[in-house]
């Protein structure tokens, strides 16, 4: 249970331009920390650079609490899963995940006991005598989790290690590997593409973007509270709605999409040396009107694609240039074409400046979408 | 898939004709050892009698038992080096980085458009200079270094994926003991083609073994045979083809033996 410190990491493979940089973390002992973003982003790279796969150009990367960065991967005590799992395809289970064991020359009889201790967490005990060809790729995912966990390293790297599987299989192993993780307290450091994976597995996110880190924190505080219009996109699904935005101080209006005026509280305003802002709301937050909304809050829309997902449903319409969808509980019998009010609360907006990104406005109206414990008592 | 019976036939009638015509030579040859030589000349296929004459003869003109061993232990040892050099330098170009690797490799592999026969001269002297004529390792060591071999391991070695590699890694596993831990038993396959490959054009090999060796004291079999025909003023065909075919049968042995082998290999792989 070691930490993991990355101090003002970077990486460049010319000489020139830096694929990462300005990476600057700690993972605590424990933390089950994942790397999320999109392909090209840099968190396998970086990943691998915490191995000891990949050289770090320039910063510091500490282990415990020694600097590792010259250390060989077999020296900085981590266990590795690979995507396409890098099972040993001429060894038996059994003999796979004892091959690190071996490696280290732990005594023969020491190996068999813990593969066998792994292989019955994992439910593998009637695979041992297999060869890896001979299992399912849910197996062979369990196989590698296994030769992970035998090896007792206080640190485990994985690297996408769930996208070779179909959907059911895969909401299984999150589960399965989250339960691991907190069993056994290994310091988790996860790789993924998935947000769903993302949201559901991790203590702390960190989003990264072109080799840069967008921001880190719990799953729902960057739900609630996305950094800027990258990762308001990027995490959720469907995405956060944006579009742009321009504060009218005079009538204390904000003119969204160049269409829509919507009246700001007396004691909100959003003037910003630069008027160009970007609006964004989460499709959930796009309320229904109902008979008793005054005319004047409804906002109508042309629908252009509606998804009925039996116990919620997504449609989508235009809103200046943009595509925006709302996700209402339910099943609505909506047709696309249909014109339909919806409401909007100022509450539930999210205000980005347009040229930074920065959030200059976070959502204080989650109400009734946050619920504590004491409900159900 | 099932195939009808008369599609069986006429496909096994295709067969069977197209693999007398590709065995007729040592099928012929065959017959001949049996024959005497009256017999030969009047050109019959089948001969009267199959008499063991020119296989006792065979034996007692030429040391052919030694001549067989010498064969054998060259080609094996041709083989094991080959096997060995090969997959070394193959597991360098694969999985070392360094400077200049892919020149070097195409340097490497330009070397096989050089005919052998055209380096024949230079290595003639080399082995002189250093004293291996009539000696193994003069008929060996000069075929170790062989650039298909090399190029077809490394082909296999880039289908390894560098995960395995990354895992031993982190596993704490030395260069070499990857090599000799993950690499080999993997490319189990290619080395089995390699060596088959090996041992066969060694033990066909003709003008290496007649210039390195002036007696019989490592001199291989193919050079025996030509010994056979050159001795009298009248070559005894019988008494050659008897020779052939004591020649051929470890070929034919290891290529039986070797294509089983083969085929478990290759459709190990492509089962998943």
């Amino acid at each position: 249970m070691k930490r993991v410190e990355l101090i003002d990491l970077s990486k460049s493979y010319d000489k020139q331009i830096d694929v990462i940089s300005g990476i600057n973390v700690t993972i605590e002992p424990g933390e089950f920390f994942v790397l999320v973003g999109p392909s090209g982003c840099g968190k396998s790279t970086m990943l691998r650079m915490i191995a000891g796969l990949e050289e770090i150009t320039s910063g510091t990367l500490k282990i415990g609490d020694k600097v590792a960065n010259g250390l060989p991967p077999n020296k900085r005590e981590l266990s590795m899963v690979f995507q396409n799992y890098a099972l040993y395809p001429h060894l038996t289970v059994q003999q796979n995940i004892a091959f690190g064991l071996d490696v280290k020359k732990v005594k023969k009889p020491v190996q068999q006991k813990r593969a066998e201790d792994v292989a019955e967490m994992l439910g593998l005990t009637e695979f041992l005598q297999r060869k890896p060809r001979e299992l399912s790729g849910g197996q062979r995912q369990r196989v590698a989790l296994a030769r992970a966990i035998v090896s007792e390293s206080p640190i485990c790297l994985m690297d996408e290690p769930l996208s070779n599987l179909d959907a059911k299989l895969r909401a299984h192993m999150r589960m399965e590997i989250r339960r691991i993780q907190r069993t056994l307290g290994i310091t988790m450091i996860y790789v993924t593409h998935d947000q769903v994976e993302a949201m559901t597995m991790g203590d702390r996110i960190m989003i990264l973007h072109e080799g840069k880190i967008q921001q880190v924190g719990k799953p729902i505080d960057i739900y609630n509270n996305p950094a800027n219009p990258f990762v308001a996109t990027f995490i959720g699904s469907p995405p956060m709605n944006l579009a742009s935005a321009k504060n009218d101080s005079v009538s204390s209006t904000l003119l969204i999409g160049d269409t829509w005026h919507l009246a700001l509280p007396a004691n909100e305003n959003y003037s910003h040396p630069s008027s160009e802002l970007i609006a964004g709301i989460r499709p959930e937050h796009l309320r229904p009107a109902t008979k008793d909304t005054p005319e004047a809050d409804k906002f109508y829309v042309e629908v252009t694609n509606v998804e009925v997902l039996g116990n919620e449903t997504v449609f989508s319409f235009e809103l200046g240039g943009n595509e925006w969808m709302a996700k209402w509980s339910g099943q609505w019998h909506i047709d696309s074409g249909d014109r339909i009010p919806i409401l909007i609360d100022t509450g539930s907006l999210c205000i980005f400046e347009a040229d930074t990104g920065e959030l200059i406005k976070k959502p204080t109206d989650l109400g009734n979408f946050v619920f504590g414990k004491e409900v159900l008592l | 898939m099932t195939i009808s019976l008369p599609k069986k036939i006429w496909i096994y009638f295709l067969l069977t004709v197209t693999s007398l015509l590709v065995f007729f030579p040592v099928l012929y040859a065959f017959m001949i050892s049996f024959m005497t030589g009256p017999e030969i000349l009047q050109g019959k296929f089948f001969p009267q009698s199959f008499s063991l004459d020119n296989y006792f003869k065979v034996f007692d003109r030429l040391p052919l038992v030694k001549y067989l061993v010498n064969s054998f232990v060259v080609s094996v040892g041709v083989m094991f080096g080959q096997l060995l050099v090969c997959s070394l330098a193959a597991y360098a170009f694969v999985f070392m980085p360094f400077k200049g690797r892919d020149f070097i490799f195409f340097v490497f592999i330009s070397t096989m458009m050089i005919p052998w026969e055209a380096t024949m001269i230079p290595n003639f002297f080399t082995i002189q200079k250093l004293d291996w004529l009539n000696t193994y390792q003069g008929l060996t060591i000069p075929f170790f270094a062989l650039a298909f071999g090399t190029f077809l391991l490394r082909q296999h070695f880039k289908t390894i994926p560098k995960e395995l590699h990354e895992a031993s890694q982190i596993a704490g596993l030395s260069r070499f003991a990857f090599f000799w831990r993950v690499i080999l038993p993997v490319s189990k396959t290619s080395l089995v083609t390699l060596g088959a490959y090996g041992f066969l054009t060694t033990w066909n090999m003709y003008l290496w073994p007649l210039l390195i060796t002036t007696n019989s004291s490592v001199r291989t079999v193919q050079i025996g045979l030509k010994q056979l025909q050159s001795q009298e003023m009248s070559t005894d065909w019988g008494v050659v083809m008897a020779g052939v075919i004591v020649v051929i049968i470890p070929t034919l042995l290891l290529l039986f033996l070797g294509q089983k082998q083969l085929q478990k290999g290759l459709s190990q792989g492509a089962l998943k």
